[in-house]
């Protein structure tokens, strides 16, 4: 990877966005990549629309403004999709990647992006069956590491291992790996 | 071995304590810079530091208790933010000029009000007078840096007035990067261990204190603050220099960009450098001349240093983040062209008031402002002195 990639967040408080966020910067730290990660702190609370970023770089990031035309978009809720403008600013040529059980021919309707490539996944169906509770964000980071190629997914389960090993233990994390390994099967390009 | 880390501004200020092991650390917690004490707090629960934590009822408190146990001879460290800072004022300038060598992060915060919990830099801004030396930080790594370069340079015995270490609200201290850490035996060789000076505890010696001290002598005693922040320049110098032999991370008054050749430069505090650094890249790959100038040590005001880093450059855009209502400007925009005159730079100065209570600074902006400069050297006129950036007029 070359280029600095920038990414955008797009959920509701208590989904796990923030994490994520965190998780995927572990995974380019583990992967020798420069990041920065930081939420949008606003007055956020449960089930408020909240957003976070992520930029990764082979090189030092020296830039500390929010991302204003990201790379990448992920939507971890699809009601988010009615709710607020999610392709706002994303490149031309961008990735939108959203959880829903549509197509992304039925998101590309919805959400004004007719360039660029869209991806659904359905990560709360996958959450659901994998982890019995509606937490997409390690599916989604499954299905983004197997659209977009910016880290492997090798490195996206070590750091899972890692990460929620010690907290969670291997019941746990076998069940969240399992959700990675899922979500980068079923995503669907569109 | 340093290692390499993924950790917010906070994250890195915590593992910075837990490895410098203070005596002491009362604190207070205020946004943003909570889960520095939240996370040096539970180093004192696990028992991985030695530190006496005092949980306070206020940062007045908070800085009262500070300056009592650096007075009784102890190493002394805190945090706080914003109104936390607001709160503790009279202490501030008390613990300055009892000369005790306390190490506070101030995560930078737009003061109330209206109510912003967002980075501005009007905290720190504020208290620039009270006698504490004062070095801001552009990234957790320089927040890391700092705190530890700032025990040195408050305890050494020419100087002995206490040390605030800035980075930017959530920008900095709740936004993830990558962080070396160094070897905890490597940060407790540099720290060295703690030399009271004048210790209450000391019975043997006894001192005084905060007594009255009125015409007869109080001149004289802010005379030697004075002295104690002259001897700090150099100090300063001398412990960036160590510090880089050790680690290899070059520190001094300010970092320059591109500078040397430019003739169209850009001043900046902390983490919006690093935008202007991606858009003095930019506009260099359009053949502009421009550089960029990051301050790190706002007091002792470096003077002299940055007349010299500046003297040949046609136009200084001087951004600052907060403003000095009813004054020429900004703070920082006031102290170099007070600077200017005093060392004859020629050099066209205006300032842009920006960022306040957290708003963004786009490249776009930044660019701007350029443009502004180039404008200005161009026609050899400033049609406005002071901008104010992003706003809705």
């Amino acid at each position: 990877m070359a280029e600095l990639t920038e990414i955008r967040w797009h959920g509701r408080g208590g989904q796990g966005v923030v994490t994520a966020g965190k998780m995927l910067a572990q995974v380019a730290l583990n992967s020798g990549q420069y990041f920065q990660a930081f939420p949008d702190y606003g007055p956020e609370r449960a089930g408020a629309p909240i957003r976070a970023f992520t930029r990764i770089s082979a090189e030092p990031i020296h830039k500390h403004c929010q991302i204003q035309a990201p790379d990448i978009v992920l939507v971890l809720d699809p009601t988010l999709l009615e709710a607020i403008n999610v392709s706002e600013g994303l490149k031309e040529d961008g990735v939108l990647l959203v959880n829903t059980e549509d197509p992304p021919a039925k998101v590309r309707e919805m959400v004004a992006f007719p360039t660029g490539k869209v991806f659904t996944v359905d990560a709360t169906k996958i959450a659901l069956e994998t982890l019995g509770r509606e937490i997409t964000n390690t599916p989604m980071l499954g299905a983004l590491v197997k659209a977009t190629g910016i880290l492997t997914i090798d490195d996206l389960i070590a750091q899972t291992r890692k990460q929620f090993g010690d907290k969670f233990g291997t019941e746990i994390v076998n069940r969240n790996v399992e959700a990675i390994r899922r979500a980068a099967d079923e995503v669907q390009e569109g | 071995m340093s290692r390499f880390e993924a950790m917010d501004g906070n994250a890195a200020t915590a593992e910075a304590m837990r490895q410098i092991n203070p005596d002491v650390v009362p604190a207070y917690p205020i946004t943003p810079q909570t889960s520095t004490v939240q996370t040096f707090s539970q180093f004192v629960a696990d028992g991985e530091v030695d530190t006496e934590f005092i949980r306070v009822e206020s940062e007045h408190s908070a800085m009262a208790a500070c300056i009592g146990a650096s007075a009784a001879g102890g190493r002394v460290m805190t945090a706080t933010s914003a109104n936390g800072l607001a709160l503790m004022w009279e202490m501030v300038y008390i613990a300055a000029s009892n000369r005790t060598p306390i190490v506070m992060t101030v995560v930078n915060r737009a003061l109330s009000g209206p109510i912003n919990i967002h980075c501005d830099h009007s905290d720190s801004m504020g208290a620039r007078d009270a006698g504490w030396i004062q070095l801001f930080g552009e990234n957790p790594q320089e927040g890391y840096d700092n705190c530890i370069q700032a025990v040195r340079i408050a305890e050494h015995e020419d100087v002995l007035l206490p040390v605030m270490s800035m980075y930017d609200g959530f920008i900095t201290s709740h936004g993830l990067e990558r962080v070396q850490i160094e070897d905890d035996g490597a940060i407790k060789d540099f720290v060295g261990p703690f030399t009271a000076h004048e210790a209450l505890l000391d019975v043997d010696h006894p001192v005084t204190y905060g007594p009255l001290d009125f015409y007869d002598f109080y001149m004289e005693h802010k005379r030697q603050q004075v002295e104690g922040m002259k001897h700090a320049r150099r100090v300063i110098l001398e412990v960036a220099a160590d510090f880089e032999k050790r680690f290899g991370r070059h520190y001094g008054f300010f970092d320059g960009y591109r500078l040397d050749d430019a003739e169209l430069a850009l001043v900046v505090l902390s983490s919006t450098a690093g935008t202007a650094r991606s858009v003095v890249d930019d506009l260099r790959s359009q053949g502009l001349k421009v550089g960029l100038l990051k301050p790190r040590v706002f007091r002792p005001f470096p003077a002299e240093e940055l007349a010299d880093a500046l003297r040949d450059k046609a136009v200084v855009g001087v951004m600052d983040r907060s403003d000095s209502f009813g004054a020429l400007g900004g703070p920082l925009f006031m102290e170099l062209s007070a600077a200017f005159k005093i060392h004859d730079v020629p050099a066209k100065t205006v300032d842009y008031v920006f960022g306040l209570g957290g708003r963004d600074t786009t490249p776009d902006q930044i660019e701007s402002v350029f443009r502004d400069l180039a404008g200005i050297a161009e026609t050899g006129k400033i049609q406005q002195p002071v901008t104010y950036l992003g706003v809705r007029e």
